[in-house]
């Protein structure tokens, strides 16, 4: 019960009328950026996170909380009007959104899609709520060598789960971490890396990377497809609202099925994207609607939607807790928490009860307040879609480059930007991804410091990683997930070669 | 807009994945190698009283790098996939991203150069020209309405500086 009053708490801290306009504000400004092509969450929160070094830091949170909230609603909206995705995780959206909008039904797909996303989304928060101050609890006894074998989970995990070549998955990774460890060294305050130069001595700021890669790549990837945006107008009434919300009911286990997909892959560092993926086809496979998927069925748009809406909110769970991000828009709140001089990890629970409770609280009202903002909104968006992409795209570029220079006041990072952004579109295409290499730059140089201390620690022994069960067991599961594409390789070979015996034995 | 001409449906292919793979592999290698040759100069190895060295970490990861990257290049000579064989991009798509990368490149440098008003609103005055074939009259407004926006948010009500040059000083600001 604890946990409940907390949360009472975290709303009496939310409940103020700055905290709640700058809730909206977010909010507003989230299902644009999720809604136009090309930015997206992640880096709209980096471009705005240089304006909030003002604000309170629980307004400060609850305001680019709230853009990423905004961000999952708006993506679907583009995808299922245009077929164009306002962000990966509502790719597996357009399959059946769009073609329900061809038939006219777009107002009965964005209904049923955002109300999805918010049971997703509401479940998901309230095993944050109640899960969260439990794993907290639990790390608040984790040493450098803990932490160590948790990131290395948390990277392992991505060579494991990814649907890329694990190749290319640990090469992304590692220029990342040889990204993050350009500047000064942490530990012993030495330069490395700068070849002599004076812009690398503060290194390279993940937010530049974040900016560059997801804003700057997208638009590249964007503008070679040509752009031609071809709309469906929506027609959403109280009405088609209501009718929608009597056929819901009867998808509950593709909702409950989503809602756990997407807890799963948001506590582990898979993020919204593979969780929308995963739970499409799962429903594909196991409802009874299944062969008619991609031809325009509500349960299409239902199944995407409560997954990446329930990762990208349990995303914050390892988050707040351990300090290591689900997701790649988790990861900025991340290094916002950083620069706002916040530790993230247990401790945070401890000392800082405003801040993680009313972000908390804040998740609750902000999925409220987005349902119905949306809702009532779709034609507003529909017509800024309308504007052509000649003169919205260099608008992003400048708000990116803006965002950027924001940042630390330095014109290299401009150049950077462009940079980030060139290796954002050749990764994208060549299917290098991006997710972990942000993370290993935000992360780089905690993972390094914790080792490093642990190597310390033990006079430079490798098994103090082994030195204990907790600690043997989560460096055990990241060996198992590092070699996981092996095993499973060697599984199927396996399991192919006992097939044919077995026929032949009947 | 939505009709693909048939000139662009004949757009031959610039280049295939697999060169492509072959080419960011190689840069990866590069990049391991200047990370690994920097890194053990530094130190990669144990130090006194500091436990591993400024440069281990940056050595091993770029040695993992390096051979990841040569796994990915051995892949791509020696085993043709089908997906290697697709094409990376087309003629008429490679132009289109160069229209964009290059004027943005040059829009960045230029605001360091003169401030990050002129360019914002030469830039998007050349986008809506050049992509968007506006007519002149329905340009101008944007081009002037975006930066006074801009520069009323950012300077005056978050007071948060941007890169300003002599026309801004000229101004006052």
């Amino acid at each position: 019960m604890d946990a409940f009053f907390s949360l009472m708490h975290g709303f009496d801290v939310l409940l103020t009328p700055m905290n709640l306009a700058y809730m909206v504000v977010g909010l507003l400004f989230g299902v644009l950026l999720g809604f136009l092509p090309g930015v997206g969450g992640a880096n709209g929160i980096a471009i705005l996170l240089p304006l909030t070094f003002s604000m309170p830091n629980t307004t400060a949170i609850i305001m680019l909380a709230a853009i990423y909230w905004g961000a999952l609603f708006g993506g679907c909206i583009s995808a299922i009007l245009f077929n164009i995705p306002g962000e990966p995780w509502s790719v597996a959206t357009t399959f059946d959104g769009h073609p329900l909008a061809k038939q006219g039904r777009a107002g009965e797909a964005i209904t049923a899609s955002m109300t999805s996303s918010f049971i997703g989304a509401f479940f998901a928060t309230v095993v944050l709520t109640f899960l969260a101050p439990i794993v907290a609890n639990f790390a608040l006894d984790f040493g450098p060598p803990e932490y160590f074998s948790v990131y290395l989970l948390t990277f392992c995990s991505f060579v494991g789960m990814g649907r890329q070549s694990p190749f290319k998955v640990i090469s992304a990774m590692m220029l990342g971490f040889a990204f993050a460890s350009v500047g000064t060294d942490d530990i012993t305050g030495g330069l490395r890396l700068t070849f002599g130069t004076e812009t690398l001595l503060t290194g390279f700021h993940f937010l530049i990377a974040v900016i560059g890669l997801f804003g700057i790549g997208e638009i590249l990837v964007t503008i070679e497809k040509g752009l031609h945006f071809e709309g469906r107008s929506a027609k959403i009434n109280p009405y088609v609202v209501w009718q929608t919300w009597k056929k819901l009911p009867q998808y509950w286990v593709t909702i409950v099925r989503g809602t756990l997909v997407g807890i799963w892959l948001g506590v582990t560092p898979g993020g919204a994207t593979p969780a929308s993926f995963m739970s499409y086809g799962l429903a594909k496979r196991f409802s009874k609607n299944g062969p008619l998927f991609g031809t325009g069925q509500l349960e299409g748009v239902v199944a995407p939607e409560t997954a990446a809406h329930s990762a990208g909110t349990s995303a914050l769970l390892p988050m707040l807790t351990l300090g290591i991000p689900g997701s790649p828009t988790a990861a900025v709140l991340l290094g916002g928490l950083l620069i706002w001089g916040l530790q993230p990890g247990p401790l945070l629970f401890v000392e800082q009860k405003d801040f993680v409770w009313g972000l908390i609280a804040s998740i609750y009202l902000g999925n409220v307040v987005g349902l119905v903002i949306v809702l009532s909104t779709v034609p507003l968006w529909a017509s800024i879609m309308r504007i052509p992409f000649s003169i919205i795209a260099p608008i992003i570029i400048v708000v990116c480059a803006i965002g950027s220079y924001t940042l630390s006041n330095a014109p290299a990072d401009l150049i950077f930007m462009v940079m980030f952004g060139v290796i954002g579109y050749l990764f994208k295409k060549l299917d290098y991804p991006l997710a972990p290499m942000v993370l290993a730059i935000v992360l780089g140089g905690r993972a390094e410091s914790s080792f490093r201390q642990a190597m310390i620690g033990s006079q430079g022994d490798i098994s103090t990683f082994w030195s204990n069960g907790l600690v043997g067991s989560i460096t055990a599961l990241s060996m198992v997930m590092l070699f996981w594409p092996l095993i499973s390789m060697l599984i199927g070979k396996l399991l192919r070669r006992r097939t044919p015996a077995a026929a032949s034995a009947n | 807009m939505s009709e693909v001409s048939e000139d662009e449906d004949l757009s031959p292919v610039v280049t295939s994945n697999r060169t492509m793979n072959i080419v960011v592999a190689l840069a990866l290698m590069v990049v391991a190698t200047v990370v690994m040759v920097s890194s053990y100069r530094l130190g990669a190895g144990w130090a006194k009283n500091v436990g591993p060295d400024s440069g281990y970490f940056p050595f091993y990861v770029s040695l993992f790098m390096f051979i990841t990257s040569g796994a990915t290049l051995i892949q791509n000579v020696f085993w043709r996939s089908a997906e290697g064989q697709r094409g990376f991009i087309k003629q008429h798509e490679l132009m289109m991203v160069l229209q964009v990368l290059i004027p943005m490149f040059i829009f960045v440098v230029l605001s360091i150069y003169i401030g990050i008003y002129i360019s914002m609103a030469l830039f998007v005055g050349f986008f809506m020209t050049w992509h968007g074939r506006y007519p002149i009259y329905k340009t101008l407004p944007v081009m002037l309405a975006l930066p006074v926006v801009l520069f009323v948010v950012f300077e005056i009500w978050f007071l948060v500086p941007l890169p300003k040059g002599p026309f801004e000083a000229w101004l006052g600001y």
